[in-house]
């Protein structure tokens, strides 16, 4: 009997491509490993879940109102634009 | 249907939304212009601000990158999309600045200036030379659940200050392709385009950025769980 194939990685290693696999940057043998580590690994598996939730966090951050060009420094480039020959 | 439909905003080339734009820009539409610095400043604020020391710089680099813009219309083909184009200048003079600030080395010595190493503590794992299940997440390390609220899209004051604070803590160019990526959604071959990363590169940037936000949001939720 052959064994599981999620036992060919380990979780310590598995952390570490995480982000290729979410990216689809692995090719289809490490893929089709670390599914089948998912199977019988749900430490891995939540730990991946942490990342998809981390990345949606992330999506909705809004920028800072702060950070804005000064309305002088808008006219000026304005007006730059507008003596720019064509 | 046949005919001509409205492309996704590529990554290549320039959507029929941007065409307009570029139209209206090369006929000196003095509103396309102004909004159009509007819309986009705040964001290239933040992306300078990851490569130089101060605000004030990252206005000056803004400022130099619309100059850049408006001097590059004329010339400018469309090939790569505006968006593209306009970030790359943004990018270029925010990087020769950072390295006259000191405050970036040139991206040629990127592996200096990037730390190496795991992203998750190692003593979450048990030891290659354990008996049983060695290098696999030990029984007080492993990962717990995080009760977030379902409604993701109204995040929370509290969550949302946490996660823009880690992202503030980053190192610059981890910063800045977590924010291109995952805050503003851009593409992944964009944003290799715009900050001159290998595809490679920029999913190891990525990466450590993603584990470090990861980390801090793994506090929160635990918090006084374990």
């Amino acid at each position: 009997m052959t064994e599981h194939r999620g036992f060919d990685i380990n979780c310590i290693d598995l952390v570490e491509l995480v982000t290729d696999y979410l990216e689809g940057a692995l090719d289809d043998e490490k893929r089709a490993t670390i599914d089948a580590h998912l199977e019988i690994c749900p430490h891995c598996a939540e730990y991946i879940e942490q990342m998809r939730l981390t990345v949606q966090h992330l999506g909705h951050v809004p920028l800072e109102p702060a950070l804005e060009l000064p309305e002088q420094v808008r006219r000026q480039l304005l007006a730059v634009f507008r003596a720019e020959p064509r | 249907m046949h005919g001509v439909t409205d492309e996704p905003a590529a990554t290549t080339g320039a959507s029929l939304a941007e065409q307009e734009l570029l139209e209206r820009l090369r006929a000196r539409d003095e509103r396309a212009f102004d909004e159009l610095v509007r819309a986009w400043s705040p964001l290239m604020l933040r992306v300078a601000r990851g490569f130089v020391s101060t605000d004030a710089s990252a206005q000056e680099v803004v400022q130099d990158a619309w100059l850049g813009v408006i001097r590059g219309l004329a010339s400018f083909e469309g090939r790569s999309s505006l968006r593209t184009w306009v970030f790359r200048i943004l990018a270029n003079i925010a990087k020769t600045r950072g390295v006259k600030e000191q405050r970036t080395t040139p991206l040629s010595s990127l592996a200096a200036d990037e730390e190496t190493g795991p992203t998750v503590d190692p003593s979450r794992f048990r030891r290659p030379d354990a008996e049983k299940w060695p290098r696999n997440w030990t029984a007080e390390g492993v990962p717990h659940h995080w009760d977030v609220d379902p409604v993701v899209g109204v995040l929370r004051g509290e969550t949302r200050a946490l996660v823009s604070a880690a992202v503030d803590g980053l190192p610059e160019r981890q910063r800045a392709v977590v924010v291109l990526r995952d805050v503003q959604g851009f593409e992944s071959d964009e944003v290799c385009d715009l900050l001159g990363l290998t595809a490679e590169n920029q999913r190891v940037l990525l990466h450590r950025g993603r584990a470090k936000v990861r980390a801090a949001l793994e506090a929160y939720y635990t918090a006084g769980s374990r």
